[in-house]
């Protein structure tokens, strides 16, 4: 798609949003620095993340928007020789901080990933099997029906849940990753480009989904598709890579200001598809 | 075009094609010819064990039917009475009371007793055996042999039976069996599982899993994979310094109270099964830390997603698709022990004995053992009895590596299908 035009097809989506309402902030970058061992992916990020709306994290390749979004759940704990000072604070809790727990901080904060993962096994254990080992003791069987209902994936596979989750369709099985993430009933779910590796019509029911849970949950979203963003985002932040290939926060703003009056030149020159 | 001109000219491009092609042909000979040689070597090698296996057996009997029971030829047509009669008289009176205690004569069947007149009053003896090739190509020769020995018989042999699987060891090759060695093996395969496969699995999962990429771990990494690629005779050595002579007291289960059988001093099924342990230890850590590497670093991401913890990651979820890799080569490494000679003879494995093994603290020999024992022994008969518990001892060695194929099929069809 031309990106030139896309930008001057902006304006009629946002006519039609309303301005968005202030809500309380739900986590706090607090000038966040990430290195892989002696490389600086991220440096001085600071920016607040609002309840119950959805961030857009967009930038060009390398900026380090997958590195921030791994920060806010810990899973950068998992890469070898990943480190992070400054501060990250979910409901004003300071996240790595010594006594937190990041077992439990993900299953507050979830995760979906740009490749559809669901695990091998049954469309049902799928749901189950992330309760279960966060010591869920309510009705599995209710609990699986309204997951998969609120990932607007249950007429579809309510017939065959005990079938194999890789047998699913791409777009099937992220809207199955939704929701397992779901399941857990967490607060926020970051999501890296989860509509990457599907088609139209999959991406498009992935945005429709992810304006629906935006009423239960606060949702981050990488993206490299900008009417994406558009689409379906409150805010977006815009991170762009310095000369040494550190990223940084260049512009964060309501997603209409930022598309149609972005304050840096480079955040214009981005959007408008100049580079990227 | 600037192409052709590099790539020289149409001539040229011909002729090369001609030589590429050569090669090509070439190499593939070669690869035939090897790949022909490696079954030529299969067949020669199943031929020689068929060939000890079957085939005619020249056999002496110290007396006749007929000098037992006047007008009777063969022992099966004595009546039952003349039948136990026999055994009354003619057995000798340890072998009687042995019987006797085993089984009182009037409760064995026709059958039974037949045998035992067969083996103790008749008492054959195998003068000279053929194998199969010579059975059938050398009837003059054979004929001869039995025209010099008089009174020999001939009978065509299959040393393979029913019962050669189920008697114990004897004296006489007709009547040696491969029941104690078959059970000392299972035996001693079944500790080497118990020991090793926990253990092994245990140091994969920490290995791979959870140990930092230091370089004491790299270090170690190192040593497992030397430690698999170390002779077996020197785990032997291992085995008796450590299991049979320092660890005696355990070993020999005199440590604990009742058990009676401790005159093996160390040389158990316990010393045995653990010194196979060590050996194959190393190729099951190896093996599972493959399985695991394989499982893709997004599987266990997911899992951390969604707040489970490293060891539910590694039990719900990685363990689950790859124990059918960890499995079959577990399958592999323990045939290899079964198949092992070396270790066990130096640490002192029996390679006599005709008392089952009743429990880890036996004494025991095993199928391969009693291989190299029989093969060795100057009687030509034991070769064909060598030959027939290769046979079993091939035969076992596949049903446990079929069991690993069907085994890796039926998990990852389960795997991949899961209704
Ligand atoms: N596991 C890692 N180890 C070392 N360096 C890493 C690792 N992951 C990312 N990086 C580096 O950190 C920087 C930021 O990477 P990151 O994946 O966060 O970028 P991104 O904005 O998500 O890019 P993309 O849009 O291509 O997904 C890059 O320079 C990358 O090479
Ligand atoms: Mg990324």
């Amino acid at each position: 798609m031309n990106k030139t035009s896309l930008a001057e097809s902006l304006p009629p989506v946002f006519q039609e949003k309303s301005k968005v309402e202030p809500t309380k902030t739900i986590i706090q970058l607090d000038d966040v620095n990430i290195n892989y061992g002696s490389f600086t992916a991220v440096k001085h990020a600071s920016m607040e993340i609002y309840e119950h709306k959805v961030t857009a994290f967009i930038g060009p390749s390398g900026c380090g928007k997958s590195t921030v979004l791994r920060s806010i759940n810990r899973m950068n704990d998992l890469i070898r020789g990943a480190t992070l000072d400054g501060r990250v604070l979910f409901n004003g809790e300071d996240l790595y901080a010594k006594d937190v727990d990041p077992v439990l901080i993900r299953r507050r904060i979830g995760m979906v990933f740009q490749k559809p993962n669901p695990f091998p096994k049954s469309i049902y254990e799928n749901i189950a099997w992330g309760a279960r080992v966060n010591g869920y003791r309510g009705d599995y069987d209710e609990l699986v029906e309204t997951s998969l209902r609120s990932a607007a994936l249950w007429d579809e596979v309510k017939d065959k849940l005990k079938q194999n989750a890789l047998r699913l369709s791409g777009g099937q099985q992220q809207r199955l990753c939704i929701a397992r993430t779901i399941a857990v009933q967490p607060e926020v779910i970051l999501m890296d480009e989860p509509a990457s590796a599907l088609d139209p019509i999959a991406t498009s029911r992935i945005e429709e989904l992810i304006l629906e849970l935006k009423k239960d949950y606060t949702i981050v979203i990488v993206t490299h598709n900008m009417g994406q963003a558009s689409r379906v985002s409150d805010y977006t932040a815009f991170f762009m890579v310095d000369q040494n290939r550190t990223g940084y926060l260049q512009e964060y703003e309501e997603t209409e200001q930022l598309f149609l009056n972005p304050i840096h030149k480079k955040t214009e020159e981005y959007i408008s598809g100049k580079f990227g | 075009m600037q192409n052709s001109v590099s790539f020289g000219s149409e001539e040229n491009l011909l002729s090369m094609m001609e030589r590429r092609r050569k090669a090509g042909v070439v190499w593939q000979a070669v690869f035939l010819f090897s790949t022909s040689l490696a079954i030529l070597f299969l067949i020669l090698l199943l031929f020689s064990v068929i060939d000890s296996t079957f085939g005619f057996a020249a056999i002496r009997y110290e007396k006749k039917p007929s000098e037992l029971m006047v007008g009777k030829s063969q022992l099966s047509d004595f009546s039952r009475q003349e039948l136990e009669e026999t055994a009354k008289t003619h057995l000798s009176s340890g072998i009687l009371r042995r019987v006797e205690y085993e089984k009182p004569i009037a409760d064995r069947t026709d059958k039974d007793l037949i045998g035992i007149l067969e083996q103790y009053v008749l008492q054959p003896s195998v003068l000279r055996t053929w194998g199969l090739w010579a059975s059938l190509t050398k009837q003059g020769e054979i004929n001869e042999y039995l025209f010099d020995q008089g009174d020999a018989v001939l009978t065509f042999k299959s040393w393979l039976t029913i019962d050669f699987l189920f008697a114990d060891q004897s004296a006489n090759p007709l009547y040696a069996g491969i029941r104690t060695a078959m059970l000392g093996s299972l035996w001693i395969i079944l500790i080497t599982f118990l020991f090793a496969f926990p253990i092994g699995v245990g140091s994969a999962i920490y290995l791979e899993e959870y140990a930092k990429p230091t370089r004491l771990t790299r270090l170690l990494q190192l040593n497992i994979f030397n430690l698999s690629a170390v002779p077996s005779i020197i785990y032997g050595l291992l085995g008796l310094a450590v299991f049979v002579r320092a660890m005696e007291t355990f070993t020999s289960g005199s440590l604990f109270s009742g058990v009676a059988d401790t005159t093996a001093n160390g040389r158990t099924i316990l010393s045995g099964g653990l010194t196979l342990g060590l050996l194959v230890l190393p190729i099951i850590i190896i093996n599972t830390q493959e399985a695991l590497k394989a499982v893709p670093d997004s599987l266990r991401m997911s899992s951390y997603g969604i707040g489970a913890t490293k060891w539910q990651t590694i039990w719900g979820q990685v363990l689950p698709v790859s124990i059918d890799r960890i499995l079959t080569g577990t399958i592999l490494a323990l045939s290899r022990a079964l198949g092992e000679t070396a270790p066990l003879v130096v640490i002192g494995a029996s390679t006599f004995i005709s008392v089952d093994p009743s429990g880890i603290f036996s004494k025991f020999t095993t199928l391969p053992i009693q291989i190299y024992q029989w093969s060795a022994r100057p009687q030509g008969a034991y070769r064909n009895v060598a030959g027939a518990a290769i046979i079993a001892l091939l035969i076992l060695l596949m049903a446990l590596n079929s069991s690993a194929i069907i085994l890796r099929d039926k998990l990852s069809k389960k795997k991949r299908m899961e209704a």
